[in-house]
């Protein structure tokens, strides 16, 4: 754990508390969040996450990146890019949950 | 009996028309509607509001567009996945596919209709095809560009329209360009470049004429501008001052440009990251108002007669359209069409508007003089459609 925002501290923290990421994330809304990122994540990163103005979100792209900074980026965006902040949408809690996800593989 | 099974195969296939019996009849009044999820098309019958098939097979159309051969029998669908589709909307079935890139955008058809152009993100640059076949006619690269992990890859090409002269024109979102693609020998295209139109065009339009290619710029304020009758000229950046110190909200759906609303001598766009509609007097291409509205516009689009401007909006906002006025420039009515209001079309003459809701399973037909529902056609997962009445549209 290097340089991470206080936010990121505790988001991990949380997660770390619980031991189970899932355990946070009720099923009912994984599926809104599954359905989110299919539909209008997928305006630009595809519906299947295959790439399209945004790249694609493939696990084999986020093997380098760490949940927590993934997790950052879903929740603030990426400054300069298109990527804009998802928090009015996500829990940090769902973010990470996202992340963890994402660097799984999620094939919607 | 084995009469009696096929009848009852054919009526389960869809409305009593199997693929295999192609429809005697007249194209002017027909459409497809995408169905994002699924890979699959409607071809529907706009006036008696039904569907007459469904398609399926297409691949990945998560953001797929169509255009129309001149005889208006054929549709070829772009899909995401960089498949490009001939549908015969006769018979509801695929006469010719091809995967022709990696992750497309869109594309257009030629003026004379015997090419099709297809724009990718992925390796970027532009295709042309036989539009009796669909057999690769030009290959054209984009500028290279460093990627993200320190290699290199082909612009990603966006805006592809068609315009007059058997000319194409397209924008270079990572390279910041303007390309004419001048298609009167397909074997030998030529090609006029304009650099540096602007940082990070995503879409782009041509007016109906044929005449002036405007980009949407992401990366700054303003539109670039082409004026396509003195192609060596350089683009010019207009509505410069929009927006200028003023804080943009997050960005969660790219606005279209394509379809963009001209009415009379004034042109109605989406401003981005913002909560209004643009009206901008075509001509000296100065901004003369900005209207207010729910959300962040996505389709601005005209009906037919110019006197209605339809909105719909970015997520998180997209269960909404709204009318605008354009004498007035008031908003005279707001309709709750429900979650994933995604796309509209209006009959040829604009009597309807058809719009597509994605969370609802759904076509909605709207009254556009009472702005009243009058029909609803289920359809899967619906986005974008298309009517026939586009095959004698310059730009779309």
């Amino acid at each position: 754990m290097k340089h991470l925002s206080p936010l990121a501290v505790l988001i991990f923290g949380a997660v770390a508390a619980t031991g189970v990421v899932s355990a946070d994330v009720a099923p009912g809304r994984q599926a809104e969040i599954i359905y989110l990122l299919k539909h209008d994540c997928g305006s630009c990163h595809g519906m299947r996450l295959e790439g399209g103005l945004g790249p694609a979100l493939s696990a084999k792209r986020f093997t380098e990146w760490d949940a927590d900074k993934l997790a950052l980026t879903i929740l603030y965006g990426r400054p300069g890019t298109p990527m804009p902040p998802w928090r009015p949408f996500l829990t940090d809690n769902e973010a990470f949950w996202l992340a963890t996800r994402l660097k799984q593989g999620i094939r919607p | 009996m084995r009469h009696m099974l096929n009848l009852t195969a054919g009526l389960l296939l869809f409305c009593g028309q199997s693929v295999a019996d192609c429809l005697t009849r007249g194209t002017g009044d027909l459409g497809i509607v995408i169905e994002r999820a699924a890979g699959s098309l409607q071809i529907v019958d706009t006036t008696a509001h039904r569907a007459l098939f469904r398609v399926q097979g297409l691949g990945d159309l998560s953001h797929a567009s169509a255009v129309y051969s001149r005889d208006e029998r054929y549709a070829y669908v772009f899909g995401r996945d960089g498949g490009l589709t001939k549908v015969d909307i006769l018979c509801g079935k695929i006469v010719a596919r091809v995967i022709q890139g990696g992750n497309s955008i869109g594309g257009a058809i030629s003026q004379n209709g015997k090419l099709i152009a297809v724009s990718n993100y992925e390796p970027g640059g532009v295709k042309v095809f036989s539009a009796l076949d669909l057999s690769l006619v030009a290959d054209i690269p984009a500028t290279r560009v460093n990627d993200r992990d320190g290699g290199q890859k082909g612009s990603k090409t966006v805006g592809l329209v068609d315009t007059t002269g058997q000319r194409f024109a397209v924008s270079l979102y990572d390279s910041g360009e303007a390309w004419i693609i001048d298609m009167k020998n397909p074997g030998a295209p030529k090609i006029q470049r304009h650099a540096k139109i602007g940082a990070l065009p995503y879409d782009a339009l041509v007016t109906p004429d044929g005449r002036y290619y405007i980009s949407g710029l992401f990366g700054q304020d303003g539109l670039s501008l082409l004026d396509l009758w003195h192609p060596e000229k350089p683009p010019r950046l207009i509505l410069q001052g929009y927006g200028r110190g003023e804080q943009k909200l997050p960005v969660y759906k790219m606005p279209h440009l394509e379809g963009w609303a001209m009415a009379g001598d004034r042109a109605f766009l989406p401003a981005v990251g913002h909560h209004e509609v643009l009206v901008v007097k075509q001509g000296d291409w100065m901004e003369t108002g900005r209207i207010k509205v729910h959300g962040q516009p996505v389709f601005v689009m005209a009906r037919p007669d110019g006197r209605q401007v339809w909105v719909n909006f970015a997520f998180p906002d997209n269960d909404t359209i709204q009318i605008i006025d354009t004498e007035t420039l008031a908003i005279v009515k707001t309709l709750k069409t429900g979650k994933g209001t995604l796309h509209m079309e209006f009959s040829p003459r604009g009597e309807e508007v058809w719009i597509s809701v994605r969370d609802k399973d759904e076509v909605q037909v709207y009254d556009t003089d009472s702005m009243l529902l009058t029909h609803r056609l289920p359809v899967d997962k619906p986005s974008g459609i298309f009517f026939t009445s586009r095959a004698h549209k310059t730009g779309l």
